[in-house]
């Protein structure tokens, strides 16, 4: 699998995500070009500092047409925690994401599920407070199992787009796949999201 | 502040009574904070060599080889005067300023750790303030915080105890602050602002409740520090570097000074090329401002201009060329020209003899550390095994098969009652916790948090702390490679009990546990 990770300035899940995807392509915010590729991922990180509001400033990186056009031609792009809320940010995924509702960061782990599987992920964010106006339209990917950690609605913790090729979660894949991670439930995830 | 004995002394190394921006110079240069006057002649007697220390106490960090061309770097420092004015800001600079200490000797911080003592857990102004420091700075420059320790005693509640440490992990040599050869010297990072101005000499004095000394505190960007790390780290493999210095306390005056005489060179710096952030500032409030996320570079004369300025511009960061080493043995800038020699602080031999130690009551409420713990993000890196609910914590180093075990310890209730049988008791037990895990523990840093040293009692805690350590590390093989003084924890006359505070590392030949 051809993957690419597109780095922001303060994108920092970088290394593991280059770990979890095996020998991806990196490229720069202010590239104008993507290269062709299987699979787009935005890591984690705050980027720009993320002191606005997360995702605000790199929304506005000269990478973000390229990524638009790649979504538009189906190409697979998955966006974890912080680039979730980049894709929410530019408009390839619905919604916004909040602060946390306790106004508290949050690290722990967490379950969620989909509809054929449950995932044990590490979370770490915040502003994971997912919030759409008309949670019914949402394209579900991922909700938390048992608690709610950030007052997400609907218990989201993951989405898609209508045709499914764009992906945003908060839980970190890339912090859950080697032998001494919490689990490896990261692969069968991102396995999952490939087959849609 | 000078007293009048040393202002003496200083006129008579000058043979002139000295500038004003002189007199600045030494005020900061001669705090206990930056020259460590107080205790210099006491650690000088620690054990901080072996076979596998490759920096010891005087760099940035302390360093330990762990074989295959890999090291460790690794300190802890204290900010505990700023965290109690400011509990946010002083936190979170703190962590800052620890994580540039590591980066500015070419490694990449891979943990933090904390220790924190505080009043009791009803004093949420500093305990909130405290934690979100720590935890903002750190989760956004994406470095895990992967062990953190509280406890609480009556003395520290109007003095507070901040201790950060960071582990730093590099593969290839390291760079120092010592310059092998003259060069450029060049001014990267955040601009210069009136922030943290003597904060040196505030931490270094007793506290006084009435003054606003808000001013004094630095405001920390962990996003412009985590630009500046990526920058640092690229501008070192160019081979350009001839010598990196952090700008922390006594700011551009103690990084260009310190480089300066470790070389054996002299310095000069133009002031006026200082990028800055404000107007109208004096050289001296330039000097000596502690604005955060800068750094010093000598760069070799020829460097690739256009390969140094690429890395700089792709990092949108400050990138000017503010002075150079010279051959005079001066520090020049403005109206200072003074030997360099002279800057360094005389050497106190202060008296010591037993007194009964100020009144401590260790707190015992009970405490849930969980609400701490999931502020941090402990997992960022993705080499986490081990961490915070479970002692020591473990970090895998990356693409290799060995893991770094690490813990601070301290127990400032058997310290107050018996200091030098407590720190023997203290390293014992946090190499202990290294063997726990099957790590064997390979050195350590410290941070003597003491009270007023000018009161006998006070320099007779420190002392039998130092002789304790002395013993055990050289009995233990445990070399002392770096560490941190705070002194004059003391508010309105009480001072804090005994507390020094022991990092260790230890290498693991696998990941599991």
């Amino acid at each position: 699998m051809r993957s690419v990770i597109v780095e922001f300035p303060g994108s920092n899940c970088v290394a593991e995500t280059q770990r979890f995807l095996d020998d991806p392509s990196m490229v720069w915010h202010t590239e104008t070009e993507l290269p062709d590729a299987d699979l787009y991922v935005l890591p984690g990180g705050f980027s720009y500092g993320d002191y606005m509001r997360g995702g605000a400033l790199a929304g506005l990186s000269p990478v973000i047409a390229s990524l638009k056009q790649k979504a538009m031609q189906g190409k697979k792009i998955l966006g974890i925690c912080n680039g979730f809320q980049i894709l929410c940010e530019i408009g390839l995924l619905p919604g916004t994401l909040r602060k946390n509702q306790n106004g508290l960061f949050v690290c722990e782990t967490q379950t969620v599920y989909d509809e054929d599987n449950d995932y044990v992920l590490p979370i770490a964010h915040g502003e994971g407070n997912y919030y759409h106006p008309n949670p019914a339209s949402v394209n579900i990917a991922l909700q938390y199992k048992f608690t709610n950690p950030n007052g997400s609605i609907n218990n989201i913790a993951g989405i898609y787009n209508d045709t499914k090729n764009v992906m945003g979660l908060m839980p970190h894949p890339e912090r859950a796949f080697e032998s001494f991670h919490i689990t490896q439930d990261g692969f069968k995830l991102l396995d999952n999201f490939m087959e849609q | 502040m000078l007293d009048p004995g040393e202002l003496v002394e200083i006129e008579t190394r000058l043979e002139r009574k000295p500038t004003p921006t002189e007199l600045h110079v030494f005020d900061a240069m001669w705090s206990e904070h930056c020259s460590y006057k107080s205790t210099k002649y006491w650690l000088k007697q620690l054990p901080n060599k072996n076979k596998n220390v490759v920096c010891g106490p005087g760099e940035n960090a302390g360093v330990v080889d762990i074989g295959d061309n890999e090291n460790i770097v690794f300190k802890i420092e204290s900010h505990n005067h700023p965290s109690f004015i400011e509990p946010y800001q002083g936190a979170a600079t703190g962590v800052g300023g620890i994580m540039r200490d590591i980066f500015t000797m070419g490694a990449r911080p891979i943990a933090n750790l904390n220790s924190l003592h505080f009043g009791s857990p009803d004093d949420t102004r500093v305990i909130h303030g405290v934690v979100k420091g720590i935890a903002d700075y750190g989760n956004c420059i994406g470095v895990p915080t992967v062990s953190s320790k509280s406890y609480f005693g009556d003395c520290y509640m109007s003095n507070p105890l901040v201790n950060a440490m960071t582990v730093g992990y590099v593969k290839g040599d390291v760079f120092t602050s010592i310059p092998k050869s003259k060069g450029r010297v060049f001014y990267v990072g955040a601009k210069t602002g009136r922030d943290g101005i003597g904060g040196a000499i505030m931490a270094s004095d007793s506290f006084d409740s009435d003054v606003d000394l808000r001013p004094t505190v630095q405001v920390g960007d962990p996003y412009y520090e985590k630009l500046l790390l990526e920058a640092s780290l690229e501008l070192f493999q160019t081979g350009a570097v001839v010598a990196a210095q952090d700008m922390g306390a006594a700011g551009i005056l103690s990084s260009t000074t310190e480089v300066a005489l470790k070389g054996g060179y002299g310095i000069e710096i133009d002031i006026n090329k200082v990028p800055l952030r404000e107007s109208h500032m004096e050289p001296w409030e330039i000097l000596l401002s502690e604005s955060q996320e800068r750094m010093l570079f000598v760069l070799k004369d020829d460097f690739d201009y256009e390969q140094v300025s690429a890395i700089f511009k792709k990092w949108e960061l400050d990138f000017t060329e503010i002075g150079a080493l010279t051959d005079t043995g001066n520090f020049v800038v403005q109206d200072c020209n003074i030997a360099l020699s002279a800057l360094d602080a005389p050497e106190l031999q202060r008296p010591y003899s037993y007194g009964a130690p100020d009144s401590f009551t260790k707190g015992t409420e009970p405490f849930d550390e969980t609400w701490i713990y999931k502020q941090y993000d402990s997992d960022v890196m993705g080499n986490t095994v081990q961490k915070l609910w479970h002692d020591p914590a473990i970090i895998r180093i990356p693409n290799s098969n060995k893991s770094i075990a690490m813990t601070t310890v301290s127990n400032a209730e058997y310290c107050h009652k018996k200091p030098k049988e407590a720190i023997v008791d203290i390293i014992s037990q946090a190499y202990n916790i290294m063997q726990s895990v099957g790590a064997k523990p390979l050195a350590i840093t410290n941070c003597l948090n003491f009270g007023n040293p000018e009161q006998p009692h006070i320099m007779n805690q420190i002392v039998e702390t130092i002789q304790g350590m002395k013993i055990i590390c050289e009995e233990l093989d445990l070399p002392v490679v770096s560490g941190n003084v705070s002194l004059y924890n003391e508010t309105s006359g009480v001072n804090i009990a005994p507390t020094p505070v022991v990092g260790i590392v230890g290498l693991k030949q696998c990941v599991v546990l």
